[in-house]
């Protein structure tokens, strides 16, 4: 059973934004709203700036389908996180539990009015017809259902952001990693939060 | 005696909830998921010729998953380049 993720690999990240920029066209989204972004940490650093692409996780147990007061959000059998906007009030719960910034409001008007959210749908689209163009207006490109991986991940140039089956896109990643010359130290607890002995060190190299 | 029991069970049963797990598996249920209408990406019609996406059968889930699972392959240069 296919689960669909995103994995950015730090280490390839050049942070050109091609996938901003192909999330953009494909899907259409209006100007204010980003459903992807690149973060970079230590910007300008020589040898220690790391970037990432950071849209909806697609999280497992999301937090924003347990805040939504109206529940709009669904999830799909591939694991994809969705939502209906004929539902959705536009009152941003989701976005404070979110905690990749993923929900997105459009603003317009005097007072900054809130629209409905809007956010990375997996190239999945969302309750209307799939390949319509209502399904197209209100949540982008179908793209699963036309057979192919959202435009981010096979736009991307460097191929530092997989997406796909977590069983396929891990085990790329996992190939990578070892050719890097680097074994099981680069996943887990260690890795993410640091040695947890006083006076113990991280990894050699770093993570990758 | 017969309300201290009773209470006793209803507050086992209430600590009984809390072990409670939610279901994990998405159920797919007369079009909807979650009560959400919505088309499983399987059952439209491959459009591969029109669209150069993955070519499935419509209806089969398998060999939907089959057909994205080689295009998520195309990710991997070391097969997509070294290895065709």
């Amino acid at each position: 059973m296919a689960r669909m993720k995103f994995l950015c690999d730090a280490e390839r990240c050049i942070e050109c934004n091609g996938c901003v920029t192909a999330c953009k066209n494909e899907n259409e989204v209006p100007w204010g709203v980003n459903r992807r972004r690149v973060v970079t940490i230590n910007d300008g650093v020589v040898g220690a700036e790391k970037s990432i692409s950071v849209a909806c996780m697609h999280c497992s147990d999301a937090p924003c389908m347990a805040v939504c007061p109206v529940d709009c959000f669904y999830k799909t059998e591939d694991g994809v996180v969705l939502h209906d906007k004929d539902l959705c009030i536009g009152c941003g719960y989701c976005f404070y539990a979110c905690p990749f910034g993923a929900p997105q409001f459009p603003q317009a008007g005097a007072f900054g009015l809130r629209g409905k959210m809007d956010k990375c749908t997996f190239c999945a689209g969302g309750p209307e017809a799939d390949r319509t163009e209502a399904e197209f207006k209100k949540y982008g490109r179908n793209r699963l259902a036309e057979g192919k991986l959202p435009a981010c991940a096979e736009m991307c140039s460097t191929k530092a952001l997989l997406g796909g089956d977590g069983d396929v896109i891990a085990d790329i990643y996992r190939e990578r990693v070892l050719r890097r010359g680097k074994g099981s130290e680069v996943w887990g607890w260690g890795t993410a939060y640091g040695p947890g002995k006083a006076g113990a060190q991280p990894p050699a190299g770093g993570k990758s | 005696m017969r309300r201290v029991a009773l209470g006793a069970a209803v507050i086992a049963a209430l600590f009984a909830v809390g072990c409670g797990e939610q279901a994990q598996v998405t159920v797919y249920k007369q079009g909807k998921y979650q009560g959400k209408p919505d088309t499983q990406a399987w059952n439209n019609a491959s459009p591969a010729a029109e669209l150069r996406g993955s070519a499935w059968n419509k209806g089969d889930r398998g060999s939907w998953e089959t057909a994205i699972n080689q295009r998520a392959l195309g990710q991997n240069e070391d097969i997509r380049i070294y290895k065709q």
